[in-house]
């Protein structure tokens, strides 16, 4: 339905743009389940134009997916006494959760520096930091490294040359989310470039979310913390006193 | 098979979790100890975050001590006026030890203070465990006879005012060191997710002097209230207690402590000290070099502490 509505608005509004994205997506909602393992997003399209396909440069295709933003705190360890502990820290007003950008070409290729400022799209310009304390020297290695952990983690993701796209219409990529994903709405954006520069873009959201059992015992969790606790000790009194009498009936007979 | 932990928002493996909590159980039931020391630096190793390691493994203790407490009432072996007293002060320092906690982690310290804690803890007592067990398998081998008992001296505990009769104990002392040692262990609890029987025992027959026939009963008594009590405390202050993770470790711990309590009937005692010693020391250690070496990633990344 949500495709179909997209595909209808992008109909009324495209008569005035020269090329369109009309887009098709694996799945729309990704289901955290007890055996949720991660999961794979396939992203695919085709560009819809009433025109000749323009001359120059070839469309190059740039897919980002983004989850919930949330502020961050990054420690930087030191030696202290002996021991490495945490020392200095900064605080980072808004990082995605998960942020994979691909693209359908080496990154010079696809955007400019201007139109990557102006829509946000690679990692670094993804992440807003107002302004780091005064008492931290060199800030930006702060950024750099929560980017760095992040994409070690599989959570941030620059995948040059993973939109694979045919005769300047159709394209599809796949991406990988981990298993340690947050809830929320994940922004999908797919601009569509020449030289660098955004001929158009789309947007959509996948809804991440915990389903079933995750879902009541997390919201359980957060909003009657009391039943909760009391619920966890009630199953452990239960498990132990369960398991003691069980064995000692084994025993007996 | 995966699992996917709600609380702790990690997916580790099912068997793995287990297998975990069937080897402390089999180590718990074996000597007797809780096996928190051990459980909580192990769910550190497999990528848990220690705030929900502390928390979930409280939740678990209570499951492991539950049957043992019903054990010891059943043979009259739990001193409850002692046990009462010590549960009083055990609460005052678990509400106490939570207050440390969240404070810290808003310092984003918690992390450092749970493992400098464990590094200090498991070593002491390892190495006195190890050295123990040492002079007892030397001991054992020079001849049979048992050490005589030491006779119960009288010391300055005996001079503090509040005395109070602690008739299953057959003990007229101050309140003063049982309400201490009480605090002392619910701070551990609430900071290390431990009983802390191991601190409460050897403080309970050298310190308060109680007959050791007792000690365990009303150990376990203190240690199920306490640490329910911070169960609810991490629960309510820092959602951080994983239901999913306490139960996968309990079905493992109980049914692992059965199992040990049933091999430790029959095997060498001593020998099997020194193991448990030597596996203390080495966690010990472990957990010791990832604070002494420079970590290769120097940054870590923490949640805004701001609710």
């Amino acid at each position: 339905m949500r495709i179909l509505a997209a595909l209808l608005s992008l109909c009324l509004a495209g008569a005035a743009l020269a090329e369109e994205v009309v887009l098709g997506l694996s799945r729309d909602q990704v289901s955290i389940t007890t055996s949720f393992d991660g999961s794979d997003l396939l992203i695919f399209g085709a560009v819809k134009r009433e025109t000749p396909i323009p001359e120059g440069d070839p469309l190059q295709v740039v897919v980002t997916v983004a989850g919930p933003s949330e502020p961050a705190i990054v420690y930087r360890k030191a030696r202290i006494a002996g021991v490495w502990a945490n020392a200095a820290s900064v605080e980072i007003d808004a990082a995605p959760s998960f942020y994979a950008v691909a693209t359908s070409a080496p990154w010079t290729e696809v955007l400019s520096d201007t139109d990557d400022l102006r829509h946000q799209v690679s990692i670094p310009r993804a992440i807003r930091s107002v302004g780091a304390p005064m008492d931290v020297e060199d800030a930006p290695s702060f950024t750099e490294a929560l980017i760095r952990i992040r994409t070690n983690e599989g959570l941030y993701q620059l995948l040059e040359g993973a939109v694979e796209v045919s005769e300047q219409t159709l394209f599809k990529t796949a991406l990988q989310m981990p298993a340690n994903l947050t809830e929320g709405a994940y922004d999908v954006r797919i601009f569509l470039t020449r030289s660098g520069t955004v001929v158009t873009q789309h947007t959509t959201t996948i809804d991440v979310r915990k389903v079933g059992l995750e879902r009541w015992l997390y919201t359980l969790s957060r909003q009657q913390p009391l039943v909760y606790g009391l619920l966890s000790l009630a199953i452990a009194i239960f498990a132990g006193w369960g398991a003691s009498a069980a064995f000692r009936m084994l025993r007996q007979g | 098979m995966q699992i996917y932990l709600p609380i702790a928002e990690v997916s580790v493996n099912a068997f793995l979790l287990l297998g975990l909590g069937g080897l402390v159980g089999v180590l718990s039931g074996m000597f007797g100890v809780g096996g928190g020391f051990l459980m909580t630096p192990l769910l550190f190793f497999i990528g848990i975050p220690p705030a929900v390691a502390v928390a979930t493994e409280a939740n678990q203790i209570v499951a492991s001590s539950f049957s043992g407490v019903l054990a010891h009432l059943r043979r009259k072996t739990v001193d409850l006026r002692m046990g009462t007293v010590l549960l009083v002060g055990g609460l005052v320092g678990a509400a106490l030890g939570v207050l440390l906690f969240n404070y810290l982690k808003s310092l984003g310290q918690v992390d450092l203070l749970v493992r400098l804690c464990y590094v200090v803890f498991l070593g002491v007592i390892g190495g006195l465990m190890f050295f123990e067990s040492l002079n007892a398998i030397r001991r054992s081998k020079r001849s049979g006879g048992a050490p005589a008992p030491k006779r119960r001296q009288r010391n300055w505990i005996h001079a503090l005012p509040f005395k109070m009769r602690f008739r299953t104990s057959g003990l007229y002392i101050s309140v003063i060191p049982p309400l201490l040692v009480g605090v002392a262990v619910g701070v551990l609890a609430a900071i290390m997710g431990v009983g802390g029987g191991f601190i409460m025992v050897p403080a309970m027959i050298y310190l308060l002097g109680m007959p050791t026939k007792v000690v365990v009963g009303t150990s376990l008594f203190q240690i199920i209230f306490v640490t329910a009590f911070t169960t609810l405390l991490h629960a309510t202050t820092n959602y951080t207690v994983d239901m999913v993770l306490a139960v996968l470790l309990l079905v493992g711990g109980v049914v692992g402590a059965q199992v040990g309590a049933q091999l430790g009937t029959r095997l060498r005692a001593e020998q099997l000290r020194i193991l448990l010693a030597l596996m203390v020391l080495a966690v010990c250690f472990k957990l010791a070099l990832d604070l002494l070496i420079q970590p290769t990633e120097l940054y870590a990344i923490g949640t805004s502490g701001g609710h």
